[in-house]
């Protein structure tokens, strides 16, 4: 197992609401339904393209943005609608945009794999893996630059530990001690490829020999990731540099949706065991029951509640325009 | 459907005020363009390999981290995919980043950052986020330095939509054309010949713009037009000097820029002398040469007595040896014994 530099903090998050846990519960039920609701578009063919669920690693968008600014920035990746609903996009825009319909986020022009919504500091899904790696610390540069306290999150799933620009990119943000937050989903499989044929020696030792800090996350309990994440934007936003969350997660569905049949690359009981034993949603509901922040109806009523929105935004954008067709030309330069 | 192109801008570059201008090299003048933008708009800072205390591999910046500190003259490590994507993410960010690639064939290192990021970005947030880079490096051979360090890549960024690409062939209009790149609100790739950073010419003092996509005619003639693009407008110039003692009147114009390319005065120039020859240093098959040979024969085709020619560097790895590598790139001699077929004078 890999080394770890920096345990979770004791933070208790003592300081955060019965209300902000459920509203964490209910963005991590948000995402879950938007994702299955996408791939019943897919299969009822009524979406163009495909898609990369986030279901299972809900945990890890909510954890980490809840621990972010509106003015933080984030950069996202191939399986990134987690990453937008979390940080402040909304379902029906972003029905939208994967119907390729006018009012979504990109006007249609990016699709699912590149919703971008400055307006909540989401710098944009990236379709090439590992591709963000260096916007994001550019965006840490910039704000360092520019004398604010943002903070900038790269997301990314544990296939881009095999891209040489993620190593580039976090040499640059030690260097110069960049407020970037570097968080690896570590789903276990690269595309169709389990991780261990892919990834040799340590995770935790790559950015270790960086000399950022890294911090093993238990990325299906969002308690635990918004404990490590606080304490890695705290410390980014005093200006001490970069860290690493290794958030260890679990992709339910396939690569992508089309990716039904998988068992060369991984059993049935394994996926049925995660479901079982391991999902964020269950494991945060069970706890807030614990807790008596939550019971059965309330956690029916949330429930109830998402799947009105899910409904009403995919309304919106089944019924909404696509863009004019004079708009292809527009916005190749500004 | 018309073209997704950028629109040229209008209106000539103002001229140069009589006082005030000086000879400068073409390395000091774009020392001079950083310096200039750089006291202009804090935003703008440079980052790359070797650009502080050394200044570059080829000295142009020296002594701008004297008057503009580390903060904003930024050494990077050897990273070229990295410090490129760092300049992508503060770019979209609010910062006007110049990054300089000391080579232009480690372009091929960044190509995801700069022709899948920052060519794309404007475009896919349904123009929402936008890329206000510059990505300074060089181009061109006969320096000795082999096949990774001599070619002329420009034709590779000019053939991804999203990028604007400058390639300036005097000191005058480095100054002038860097200057619209770093003000330009789109990402830029901007070629300079290593072999011109010595060139002298006159560059006016203090501030001066030269619009993209508007052609120059750096010589007047009536019986051939020569386009040639940065250092090949020198060699356009030395050919058209033999080709006048023949008698032959060739007209040269430089486009300064690939992308958006000024179609409209190299179409009016092929037509009144009704034969062109496109001369560029980049790799001949599928070039620059190609593309605007495309443009001036569909533009100019009624007008043309003879078939657009192309002279580009030879398609092979630059050789080493000075007697391989003289052979690979275009010459004045080769480009007027072309103009003088075209004319019939053989």
């Amino acid at each position: 197992m890999t080394q770890v530099t920096q345990r979770s903090p004791t933070d208790d998050l003592e300081d955060i609401r019965p209300e902000q846990w459920r509203a964490l519960y209910r963005q991590m039920v948000t995402i879950r339904r938007f994702e299955e609701q996408v791939n019943e578009l897919y299969t009822s063919a009524r979406m163009p393209g495909l898609a990369h669920l986030y279901i299972g690693e809900e945990a890890v968008a909510v954890g980490v943005c809840a621990a972010l600014r509106r003015d933080d920035y984030i950069t996202s990746t191939h399986r990134g609608h987690g990453h937008c609903l979390a940080k402040g996009a909304a379902v029906d825009r972003m029905f939208a945009e994967l119907l390729g319909k006018a009012p979504g986020y990109c006007r249609g022009k990016g699709g699912s794999m590149h919703i971008a919504d400055p307006d909540v500091g989401n710098l944009g899904a990236n379709a090439i893996v590992g591709g963000s790696a260096g916007i994001a610390a550019g965006a840490a540069l910039s704000a360092k630059m520019r004398g604010t306290d943002q903070v900038a999150v790269c997301f990314f799933g544990e296939g881009a530990l095999g891209q040489g620009i993620l190593y580039e990119a976090m040499n640059m943000a030690s260097l110069w001690q960049l407020p970037v937050v570097y968080v690896c989903e570590n789903n276990l499989y690269n595309e169709y490829t389990p991780v261990a044929e892919t990834t040799a020696g340590s995770m935790a030792g790559r950015p270790e020999a960086f000399g950022i800090p890294c911090a093993e996350v238990d990325g299906q309990d969002v308690r635990a990731v918004l404990r490590a994440a606080r304490a890695a934007v705290a410390r980014a936003r005093r200006g001490e540099g970069p860290s690493f969350l290794l958030c260890h997660t679990y992709r339910y569905r396939g690569h992508h949706v089309g990716d039904i049949n998988r068992t060369y690359y991984r059993t049935r009981e394994e996926e049925e065991r995660w479901m079982r034993e391991r999902d964020p949603l269950s494991l945060l509901a069970r706890w807030m029951t614990e807790q008596g922040m939550a019971d059965a109806a309330l956690l029916a009523q949330i429930e109830d509640e998402v799947r009105g929105e899910i409904a009403r935004g995919l309304t919106f954008a089944l019924e909404a325009p696509y863009p004019d067709l004079s708009e292809v030309d527009q916005h190749v330069y500004a | 459907m018309s073209m997704p192109s950028p629109a040229p801008a209008t209106g000539a570059a103002p001229a140069p005020a009589a006082q005030g201008v000086r000879e400068l090299t073409f390395g000091q003048a774009i020392r001079e363009a950083l310096a200039e933008e750089m006291r202009r708009d804090p935003r703008v800072f440079i980052m790359g390999e070797d650009v502080a205390e050394a200044g570059t591999a080829f000295k142009v910046l020296v002594g701008l981290v004297d008057e503009f500190g580390r903060d904003r003259v930024i050494d990077t490590p050897i990273s070229e995919a990295g410090f490129s994507g760092i300049g992508v993410g503060a770019a979209m960010t609010g910062m006007r980043p110049v990054v300089d690639i000391m080579f232009g064939d480690f372009i091929t290192l960044a190509m995801d950052q700069i022709a899948n990021q920052a060519a794309k970005v404007h475009y896919m947030s349904g123009g929402k986020l936008k890329v206000p880079i510059v990505f300074r490096t060089t181009l061109g051979a006969t320096r000795r330095s082999a096949a990774q360090h001599s070619q002329s890549l420009h034709a590779w960024p000019s053939h991804v939509p999203g990028l604007k690409v400058a390639l300036p062939s005097t000191p005058y209009d480095a100054k002038g054309l860097l200057k619209t790149a770093i003000r330009d609100d789109n990402p830029v790739v901007f070629f300079e010949d290593k072999m011109m950073y010595s060139l002298k010419g006159p560059v006016p003092e203090g501030d001066y713009t030269i619009p993209f996509g508007v052609a120059d005619i750096k010589r007047a003639g009536s019986d051939v037009t020569i386009v040639a693009t940065s250092s090949m407008v020198h060699v356009a110039l030395a050919a058209s000097e033999m080709l006048a003692q023949a008698g032959i009147l060739a007209e040269v114009v430089d486009p300064r820029t690939t992308v958006p390319l000024d179609a409209q005065t190299l179409i009016a120039s092929a037509r009144k002398t009704g034969r062109a020859i496109v001369v560029d240093e980049g790799y001949e098959r599928y070039g620059v040469t190609a593309e605007i040979a495309a443009v001036i024969a569909d533009g100019a085709f009624y007008h043309l007595d003879a078939p657009v020619k192309r002279l580009g560097a030879m398609d092979v790895p630059i050789p080493f040896s000075p007697v391989l590598e003289d052979l690979t790139v275009p010459t004045a001699e080769k480009v007027a014994a072309v103009a003088r077929t075209l004319c019939g004078r053989v």
